[in-house]
């Protein structure tokens, strides 16, 4: 009983996230264009803009709002077509809205305002305006909010139809906002009970190891709030879109129950070369963070099976002609399959990042760098661009040309080239000992910071080619929403290759899997935790005058 | 809920190599004892001095036995201090023998730093408050510079020094 459209005042909301969305995309593109001018040697900002300035923008601007908007657009869009969206999850859904967005136009005022440069993470004592963290705050609050309209949104639909089971897109979304509150818990406390009193003046110290710990809780699952919705799409959409059907629903569930499991009870693995946390629970954390590839791993496996299944069902036969029969053409499927593939290095590249003492040749260098562009900004972004291709003109009542379709071809390899390029030579330069986060230096002329010049200027080289990956982007986009013929733009919804494949009813004990998964995470920090507070040195003062404050 | 013979194998095929893969980190970690740093000695981030690695005349390169040396470090916003030269003036560049058994101890008074003897595995985080400490063995001759690859502030890229590994 599906709707075959999103309902206008629907599509509306989920319209409004994909406007900031792809603002922000301008703007922290732009940005980055320019940081890896900065790091070429080449080119010194205009205005006395600082190089961390624009750092932060970028982090702030890409990793947090465009994300974070789209995601939540997106997964409006799918409560919608799955399980419905009443008149008062509407209103609350505008009232989120609006409170992210302040939060947004808060912290990024600050940023610009030269008051907040201490880049996405804020790592204390570094201590910037009270009122970036209040930004923050409201930003995380707004989330919240749709957050509970999501799990409402099933909770209705579940009792008009007890002992049916959840429709796999809305499942999906449920845990997908679970992983985020659980665990924006820990930034929201530690930015309400540490920072926030702390930039205010209400308390002289903060304890550093703390509010680390209670950033890192949040800062894993993040990267995989972010790729969620991506597997959303590749599990329950792109099978449609290539003909084909979904290979499992058991195993999809499975899949995102783990996510829900594994993907957060891991933070010691970006803390792993800190003093002050015992090796014994590093080490934990690093077999819990490897717990987390198996679904990928089931992913991948889900992914190529029904890529198989489309090929052969239309004709094709051998053991690898199936995969002449993908529709190559189709921008819809061309950009989020190039995402899959750049999985496969990022993904080898989070198992090298998270393994323990190997931890040390790479930590911090900017491999680091290279790798998320490669799972978040070429597999996340690549998924969603191709999710816009339809999505943007289903919400609009209006349709992908075939004009634009070829130009979202060009842009999908635009894409692929500059960031190969650009995240190929941040791997290199990695290996190399180079640091990430840094503004362009000759370290004291020093031998090793000369061979990395070459690296800093391929950068540059990708940079741009991505940076007209953007502007082709954002002119799709508007395209898409003002400027195409009107008319009804499919919203593709995959079918089970077997529709009487039976689905384990556990899979919908949510107490059961939120249990299993809070337990985890108490196993994983409760001792550490207390050994960090029991062991505290000193607080630390605020510090303003480093990041040009004061 | 049917699992395909294929996605048996694949997943058995996956999960073992996970399993070997940590069997490797631990065995190396525990019984090899290539811990990643996670020194727990704390001091107060405000008066580092008290600690005597830190004091003034301290840092630096201290031989300690027939081929052991102990680096001290103090960072700060937006240098390494590695105590003065004969002239007085601060040491910007150290040298240790190749081979040579060497720990570096650092500590930070003021924000995060990070710790990085660029193409060696030397690299963790300074945080106020503890000592972080790395005990290592140089074996390749040739200069090695220290960076700093924790944001610290508008300097940060300033932040380095270096450490020549001689014959």
């Amino acid at each position: 009983m599906l709707k075959n459209k999103i309902p206008k005042p629907e599509s509306k909301i989920a319209m409004a996230h994909m406007y900031v969305a792809f603002i922000a995309l301008l703007v922290g593109g732009l940005m980055g264009l320019l940081q890896t001018f900065v790091r070429s040697g080449e080119f010194t900002l205009p205005f006395g803009i600082g190089y961390y300035q624009i750092l932060t923008v970028h982090g702030v601007v890409l990793g947090l709002v465009l994300t974070t908007f789209f995601i939540i657009g997106f997964q409006y869009a799918l409560m919608s077509k799955s399980v419905g969206m009443s008149k008062g999850h509407r209103k609350w859904a505008w009232i989120g809205y609006i409170v992210t967005l302040a939060g947004t136009i808060m912290a990024a005022t600050m940023i610009l305002l030269g008051e907040a440069n201490v880049l996405y993470t804020f790592y204390a004592p570094l201590q910037a305006h009270p009122l970036y963290y209040i930004g923050l705050a409201l930003f995380v609050v707004g989330t919240w909010i749709a957050c509970f309209i999501n799990f409402n949104q099933l909770y209705q639909w579940k009792k008009q139809d007890p002992g049916e089971k959840s429709p796999l897109m809305a499942f999906m979304v449920v845990i997908n906002m679970l992983i985020w509150f659980i665990s924006t818990l820990g930034v929201a406390s530690t930015v309400l009970f540490q920072f926030i009193p702390w930039s205010l003046g209400m308390v002289d110290e903060i304890n550093v190891l703390v509010s680390r710990t209670l950033f890192w809780y949040f800062g894993h699952p993040l990267v995989y709030f972010w790729l969620l919705p991506a597997y959303m799409a590749w599990y329950t959409i792109i099978p449609k879109i290539i003909g084909g059907k979904i290979f499992s629903d058991g195993l999809a569930r499975l899949a995102f129950l783990l996510f829900l499991l594994f993907s957060i009870p891991v933070g010691f693995h970006h803390q792993l070369t800190e003093p002050g946390i015992d090796p014994f629970w590093k080490y934990i954390q690093v077999i819990l963070t490897f717990m987390v590839a198996i679904p990928s791993l089931l992913t991948a496996f889900s992914m190529f099976a029904s890529f198989e299944m489309a090929g052969r069902a239309k004709g094709h036969k051998g053991l690898f002609k199936w995969f002449k029969g993908l529709p190559w053409k189709d921008v819809r499927f061309l950009a989020p399959f190039i995402g899959m593939v750049a999985f496969i290095p990022g993904g080898a590249g989070g198992l090298i990042n998270a393994s323990n003492q190997l931890n040390g040749v790479i930590h911090n260098t900017i491999w680091v760098t290279g790798h998320f562009h490669l799972t978040v900004a070429t597999t996340v972004m690549l998924t969603f661009f191709g999710l816009s291709y339809w999505l943007i003109p289903h919400l609009k009542g209006r349709t992908l040309t075939p004009k634009l379709n070829k130009l979202g071809l060009i842009q999908t390899w635009v894409w692929t080239i500059g960031m190969s390029i650009m995240s190929g030579s941040m791997h290199i330069q990695g290996l190399l000992g180079a640091p990430r986060r840094s503004a362009f230096s000759t370290y004291g002329g020093s031998e090793q910071a000369q061979e990395w010049v070459g690296y800093q200027i391929a950068q540059a080289v990708g940079g741009s080619i991505l940076f007209i990956g953007i502007i082709l982007m954002v002119y799709i986009f508007f395209k898409l929403s003002f400027g195409t013929p009107k008319g009804d733009q499919e919203f593709p919804v995959a079918e089970y290759a077997d529709v009487n494949e039976r689905t384990p009813m556990v899979f919908e004990n949510w107490k059961l899997w939120i249990g299993i998964a809070a337990v985890l995470i108490l196993f994983a920090y409760t001792i550490p935790f207390i050994d960090i507070i029991q062991n505290s040195p000193p607080g630390s003062p605020g510090f303003q005058f480093p990041i040009g404050r004061g | 809920m049917h699992v395909h013979k294929y996605e048996k194998i694949w997943l058995t095929f996956g999960i073992g190599s996970l399993l070997v893969f940590l069997i490797v980190l631990g065995w190396g970690a525990f019984y090899q004892g290539t811990q990643p740093p996670s020194c727990l000695v704390t001091l107060n981030p405000q008066n580092v001095q008290a600690h005597n690695s830190f004091k003034e005349e301290n840092l630096g390169v201290q031989q300690v036995g027939e081929n052991e040396y102990v680096v001290n470090v103090l960072a700060s916003a937006f240098n390494y201090d590695l105590g003065k030269d004969e002239e007085g003036a601060p040491v910007k560049k150290i040298r240790i023998p190749a081979g040579a058994n060497v720990t570096f101890q650092a500590t930070t008074s003021d924000v995060v730093h990070g710790f990085h003897l660029s193409g060696t595995n030397v690299n963790m985080m300074l945080e106020p408050g503890y000592i972080s400490d790395y005990e290592t063995t140089l074996d390749n001759p040739g200069e090695y510079t220290l960076v700093c690859n924790e944001y610290c502030g508008v300097g940060h890229h300033m932040m380095s020094a270096i450490v020549e590994v001689y014959e």
